[in-house]
């Protein structure tokens, strides 16, 4: 995957699914209409202002709660192409990767990272460049069997190739 | 090296004699699960590879969450699910009017069992722990392919023990126990992890309290909170539960990353204040009177009918403070004809809550009790995100029946035993 450049839209710890997308807007699964809603609770100006290529940055367990893909569908389809936090919720994550959103970890790094810098990121190395601040950070590599499915695209993709084999 | 409960099922389903924390592994599915939100976009994956289902025994399709339809897009993915449980043959799907909430119906229904490992497009899915199951909640997309292949991969987990000792006090509940956990752990305390759940304390808890235990895991982060098997789980599943099972025992070595203990005799009434599962309160710690405008009792956490019957017994010569709604649901149509039967729906009607069909409704801000902007509601619910229950300024606290049904008569959030 090429280098991803992107202004960074920052948000804190426990950022819940519900949140990401109200469950008032589940009553569809289309995405550009969810993403019309995302983070609409906390901030009102996401949706309305976020460029294809902006990346979301969050704290700790970014994701917890509700199951929803559709949580992960909305960033998606707002044109976000990667999401870093400190960490993620277990489904969130699991979900991220099957639907094609490359999720990097950093840890306590993230603290480094503010609302408003531009970000360099090679998601295949997990290499993180901040442009505005000149720092540099490594994510946590994804275990091979889950690069697998990344690489694939998805999960729908790999089981496709699997049932290929 | 021993291993743990949630390390036999899984090794079980892998075909391996052991598995151990943190390998990866692809399992045989006994159930798989969706709701009237998650299934439509989980079918849509399901037919980017089209065909049969796995087995048409394996899966359940429980339309729940804002069914009877609460408006015509809700509507439209009742009919998604519906056409193609008909098409598919799909025998565990439950139309309106013989549905439930779903994880109140699993196990009520003997869908889930001791040693059985199931995956749900709902969070709470790791309710199903309560009977000796590994169950975990997997997105749209994990659904969608395990309905096509019956598998679904795991990163075995590491196990945090909760070793409860004591005796449970009698106005103390599971769900004083859950958010007592998560009050010490933290909402992503066990990220990643599962909670097992050991000692001598086991057995002072109900099927309900440990439905309701079980059900709460994620909010600690949890993959799952799975009990051991005793005359308690025995009782419930037999009879219940058609297909064969095989419990599970942790080994005397099994391992565990941390232990946390719990005293159950020095618990007292808690509620979790907003906006998290995990900012748990002593209800006798609260010094200012904390007024309220709505309580809602019932949901996948607190649906039961031991749920509603300690609601029932607190409201006897009681009526909902005039300041208040109260909303009762019951969860599943068994648990709303038998409390029926009780005479608790004529309790409630008489002291004036209102008592709705089996839905999720409230709890997710669906339907059924939406909140306008600074109100404030004591629920038995799961969650108290920022907005879960309507206005993004409204506020949800998590409570017991027995704290909800208190404060739904006094107007403020009250222990049981201040309701005189």
């Amino acid at each position: 995957m090429a280098e991803l450049k992107g202004k960074v839209w920052r948000y804190g710890d426990n950022i819940d699914t519900d949140v990401i997308i109200p469950a008032r807007y589940l009553n569809t699964f289309d995405p550009k209409e969810l993403a019309s809603h995302c983070m609409v609770d906390i901030d009102e100006t996401f949706a309305k202002n976020v460029k294809d290529g902006d990346i979301m940055v969050g704290g700790k367990n970014f994701g917890c709660g509700s199951s929803r893909e559709h949580a992960p569908v909305a960033i998606k389809a707002s044109g976000v192409p990667v999401v870093i936090a400190a960490s993620f919720a277990r489904i969130f994550y699991r979900n991220g990767i099957n639907i094609g959103l490359p999720l990097l970890e950093i840890g306590a790094d993230v603290e480094k990272i503010h609302a408003g810098d531009e970000l360099s990121v090679d998601v295949s190395t997990g290499v993180i460049h901040d442009l505005t601040t000149g720092d540099t950070f490594q994510a946590h590599p994804l275990p091979g069997f889950i690069q697998d499915i990344a690489k694939a695209g998805g999960l729908v993709e790999y089981v496709k190739q699997q049932s290929k084999k | 090296m021993g291993m743990n409960m949630s390390e036999k099922i899984l090794a079980r389903h892998a075909g391996l004699a052991e598995v151990h924390a943190g390998e990866l592994i692809t399992c045989e599915l006994d159930m798989v699960l969706a709701n009237d939100i998650t299934a439509p976009p989980s079918i849509a994956k399901f037919n980017e590879i089209g065909g049969k289902v796995f087995d048409n025994t394996k899966i359940a399709l429980v339309p729940d969450h804002f069914q009877p339809s609460k408006d015509i897009k809700s509507a439209g993915l009742a009919k998604i699910v519906r056409d193609f449980a008909k098409e598919q043959g799909i025998v565990n799907y439950f139309e309106q009017g013989r549905v439930g909430i779903e994880h109140v119906i699993l196990p009520e229904f003997g869908l889930v069992g001791p040693g059985m490992l199931t995956i749900g497009a709902d969070s709470h899915t790791c309710t199903y722990g309560a009977v000796n199951g590994f169950s975990t909640g997997v997105g749209s997309t994990d659904l969608g392919m395990a309905m096509a292949t019956g598998k679904a991969w795991f990163k075995v987990p590491e196990a945090i023990e909760v070793h409860l000792t004591g005796k449970k006090p009698a106005d103390i509940t599971g769900k004083d126990v859950i958010l007592t956990l998560i009050g010490m752990i933290g909402v992503d305390g066990a990220l990643y992890k599962t909670l097992e759940f050991t000692g001598e304390g086991v057995h002072e808890l109900t099927m309900t309290d440990r439905l309701t235990i079980a059900n709460m895991a994620i909010e600690a982060g949890g993959k799952n909170g799975i009990f051991p098997y005793d005359d308690i789980t025995e009782a419930y599943v037999k009879g219940r539960v058609k297909k064969p099972y095989e419990p599970v025992a942790a080994d005397a070595d099994a391992k565990y990353c941390q232990t946390v203990e719990i005293d159950l005799s020095k618990l007292t009434p808690v509620v979790a204040f907003p906006h998290l599962p995990g900012n748990t309160k002593p209800v006798a710690a609260i010094k200012e009177p904390i007024k309220i405008d709505q309580v809602v009792i019932g949901s996948c956490t607190n649906g039961r009918l031991e749920d509603l019957e300690i609601a029932a017994n607190i409201f006897q010569g009681h009526e909902v403070h005039p300041d208040v709604r109260c909303i009762v649901i019951p969860g599943s149509q068994a648990v709303y004809k038998e409390a029926m039967h009780r005479g608790y729906i004529d309790t409630f009607i008489d002291a004036h809550c209102v008592v709705s069909c089996p839905t999720c409704g409230p709890c997710l801000g669906g339907y059924m009790g939406i909140m306008t902007a600074g109100e404030r509601c004591v629920s038995t619910t799961n969650r108290n995100f920022r907005g879960r229950m309507g206005d993004v300024t409204s506020e949800v606290y998590l409570a017991g029946p027995q704290t909800a049904a208190a404060s739904a008569i006094l107007g403020r959030i009250a222990e049981p035993k201040e309701v005189k």
